[in-house]
């Protein structure tokens, strides 16, 4: 989308909906502030006029020193182009929005983080409940004045570490049952969560004997759990699911069992502490996370990456897909009942890419490589040598293995085929990402829709499958490889001499004031990083969109109808790793 | 034909399973295991068969870039005396993400000046996230990530804050480890003195 077509959109929109919409003017920001009362109708418009059929993100900043909370959403079209920021200002005090959830189903969860975590109230969200914390939780830990029991300042470095050292262990000086904060009426043991009752009547009513689906038979309506601790889970999660028989008539995901507040975390840290954090997200991609986290960074600061750095910063992200995408299959399988087979398979592939990149950034999976305006060092010549003998030679044809050893496979097939379907309008609408979005016939991936990095250099495709069934997320994961090895290949080939960072690494990045949305096509969706600078060393808001997380919004549409034993599998296809769910 | 596709995954199973006794063939007399020639090709790009390590028995080498918690380094005099690197500037504990690096400096009692080396020096290896951006940023090349990996201990509580004395390693020991890291350093090093020493003899 040119500058041009952004102009006649808001001029549209500024004549439909005069004095509702206007230009984000402060310094360093971007988009449109927009009054309340109109988002639903404008975001309709955009959706159905204009294009602006996928929304990406919604978070929300506080900006206590304005005595404001504000909603960002981040729009796009799946046709491609930049991003369209909407934004609401809302008093602190009473923080409340307009839901969205009718126009985008994608906002659901991401509009119960923003309520659990900075206390916003979307009206007319049809199930606004906590997300990522519990029932009992005293307040909004993202508001800028609540403060974590192990508080010890706004921000970091903190004093006490130099120039006079006092070492002292937190646990000691916040043992446990002093480090949580309890409502003041709140006592722990004589209390009954209430979200647990609220969760199970949002499965919708409970029948019993209603005879009808089960062919003649009078079944009830039963819940069960799957999980929290359940080894189909792929980690702390829950599925709270109401059963007919053994068909699924209702899913509620249950997650943040794993939950740490890598927000907060991230808003006392320094802009460059931050980097090591996003290792943790995904751990399986930490390449990509801090691929994410740089470009948004970059985009604030300003710099860009000299041509080697660039080079490396795709062979390490594209290697890491390919880690991800073989790991998953694995574990799709482990799921179907091929237990740990295929997986050992797998493995031994991943570690040698593993080897590289520990070999490269010192470490396997918490790689920590990559600098604002670089990487950390440059890749041995060694490594290089490995890697091109892995994409040339020994990756392609493990590839080919596991395809005719899977692929054909008539126990996959009727397993897979056919289950846990997403159609295209609903990934579209419930915000999905990268392979289950583009398995359900959407052909969006942002290295070709909003190229970042060097990446339209490239010559890859797109890989886009049609069913939208768990056969086709495994399908589209195997033709993401071969792409993968496709751009490592020219990449290894092409890659300059020279520099691998622009200027010195400084320890104490200078950030200026401003907001910036750096999004990557990570291995399992859009990653996204919504930072905001006041100009001081800590970000002043770091928010992370994590595909993951919101990849299960649709997990109840896909798991509709469909039998018990098959939502084990769906849940694999979708590709979920809980450190990054639950942040 | 039904079940065309499972013979051909058997297949894939069955070629593995084979690959493995070639392997095991291959090394006959000399040992598939326990042997540091058959460990590499075993982890190399030319694996076949089961690519199992035997730890303890067997370690896989680590690269030179390889981190682990961070260690001191010092000098060592011709008279066997210590000159620890560090002048405790206090950048790695304030770069350090999690905040685990604590310094005490003090200062000269005669001129009141604070003296450029660490009275104590403490890492809560517990807290520790082996990021490596202390050694990173550390510019003395005071601070350097340590290859030694295996720390388990009984006393968590005592034993893993790490003090000076027990976090301090001879800059031969870095050379040892890091030996492209340690050439780089120490040739830049060189350059800088030349350069100081030729300015001086202009002025
Ligand atoms: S180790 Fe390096 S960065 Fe840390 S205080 Fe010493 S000299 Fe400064
Ligand atoms: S490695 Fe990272 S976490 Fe550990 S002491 Fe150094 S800076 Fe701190």
């Amino acid at each position: 989308m040119t500058e041009k077509e952004t102009v006649q959109i808001t001029d549209t929109l500024e004549e439909q909906f005069p004095g509702a919409i206007t230009r984000d003017e402060r310094q360093g920001y971007d988009g449109y502030i927009v009054e309340a009362a109109k988002l639903v109708e404008i975001a309709k418009s955009l959706r159905d006029d204009m294009g602006y059929d996928y929304l990406s993100s919604v978070t929300g900043v506080d900006y206590l020193p304005d005595d404001k909370m504000e909603v960002v959403y981040h729009l796009y079209r799946s046709a491609g182009g930049p991003a369209l920021t909407l934004k609401i200002q809302t008093p602190r005090d009473d923080s409340v929005v307009p839901s969205l959830v009718s126009i985008y189903p994608g906002a659901d969860f991401q509009e119960r983080e923003a309520w659990d975590l900075l206390g916003i109230r979307f009206e007319g969200h049809p199930d606004l409940r906590r997300i990522l914390l519990w029932d009992g939780f005293h307040g909004h830990p993202l508001r800028k004045d609540w403060q974590e029991p192990f508080f010890e300042a706004e921000g970091k470095p903190f004093k006490s570490r130099w120039p006079q050292g006092e070492i002292q262990r937190v646990e000691d000086t916040h043992p446990f049952g002093k480090n949580v904060h309890y409502p003041s009426e709140f006592t722990p043991e004589g209390w009954t969560p209430e979200g647990e009752a609220a969760l199970y009547s949002s499965l919708g009513k409970i029948e019993h004997g209603n005879g009808n689906n089960n062919k003649g038979f009078e079944t009830d309506h039963i819940v069960v759990n799957l999980g929290p601790q359940h080894p189909s889970t792929h980690g702390v999660f829950r599925m709270v699911v109401t059963l007919d028989g053994e068909e699924i008539v209702g899913l509620k995901p249950v997650m943040g069992y794993l939950h740490r507040n890598h927000e907060k975390i991230g808003e006392r840290n320094t802009f460059l502490m931050n980097m090591p954090f996003t290792d943790r997200l995904d751990y399986l991609c930490s390449m990509s996370n801090n691929f994410g986290y740089a470009l948004a960074v970059e985009k604030l600061m300003g710099v860009k990456p000299p041509e080697r750095a660039e080079y490396i910063r795709v062979i390490m992200a594209e290697l890491t897909r390919v880690v991800n995408h073989i790991w998953a299959i694995g574990f799709l399988l482990n799921d179907l009942g091929a237990f740990f087979t295929p997986m050992l398979y797998v493995i031994n592939e991943r570690e040698l890419i593993l080897d590289i990149f520990e070999a490269v950034s010192g470490s396997r999976m918490m790689c920590n490589y990559f600098r604002f305006g670089g990487v950390a060092r440059d890749i041995p010549e060694d490594a290089l040598e490995t890697i091109k003998i892995l994409v040339n030679e020994r990756l392609p044809r493990k590839v080919d293995e596991l395809d005719l050893y899977l692929t054909g496979n008539e126990i996959v097939q009727t397993r897979a085929i056919g289950v846990g379907v997403l159609t295209k309008q609903q990934a579209l609408a419930n915000s999905a990402a990268g392979p289950v979005l583009r398995a359900s016939g959407v052909p969006y991936d942002i290295r070709r829709a909003d190229p970042y990095s060097i990446y339209d250099r490239f010559d890859f495709d797109v890989a886009v499958r049609y069913n939208g069934d768990v056969y086709d997320r495994y399908l589209v994961r195997l033709d993401e490889i071969r792409q993968s090895l496709r751009i490592l290949k020219q990449a290894v080939e092409t890659i300059p001499e020279g520099e691998i960072q622009t200027g010195k690494s400084q320890y104490q990045a200078r950030v200026p004031a401003g907001e910036a949305y750096g999004r990557v096509e990570a291995p399992k969706g859009e990653l996204g990083f919504y930072v905001v600078s006041n100009g001081k060393p800590n970000p002043w808001r770091y928010h992370v969109r994590a595909p993951s997380f919101i990849n299960l919004t649709p997990l109840e549409e896909m798991s509709m109808g469909q039998k018990i034993a098959d939502v084990v599998a769906i849940l694999g296809s979708i590709d979920i790793v809980l450190g990054e769910t639950d942040r | 034909m039904y079940g065309i596709g499972l013979i051909k995954g058997l297949g894939v199973t069955i070629k593995h399973f084979v690959e493995t006794y070639v392997d095991d063939l291959r090394w006959l007399g000399r040992g598939r295991y326990y042997n540091e020639e058959a460990l590499k090709i075993r982890q190399g790009t030319e694996a076949r068969g089961v690519f199992t390590v035997q730890y303890p028995e067997e370690k896989l080498s680590v690269p030179e870039e390889f981190r682990y918690i961070p260690f001191l380094v010092y000098e060592e005099n011709p008279d066997g005396t210590r000159k620890d690197r560090c002048t405790s500037c206090g950048i790695c504990s304030k770069v350090c993400p999690p905040q685990c690096i604590w310094i005490v400096r003090s200062n000269d009692p005669e001129t009141g000046r604070p003296i450029p080396a660490p009275t104590e020096f403490y890492i809560d290896i517990d807290i520790c996230m082996n990021c490596g951006l202390c050694a990173e940023y550390c510019p003395f090349d005071a601070i350097k990530m340590d290859h030694v990996y295996e720390l388990a201990s009984y006393e968590r509580s005592s034993a893993h804050i790490y003090n000076k004395e027990r976090l301090s390693k001879p800059a031969s020991y870095y050379a040892e480890i890091r030996p492209k890291n340690y050439a780089r350093e120490e040739a830049a090093r060189a350059e800088k003195e030349a350069l100081k020493a030729a300015k001086k003899k202009k002025d």
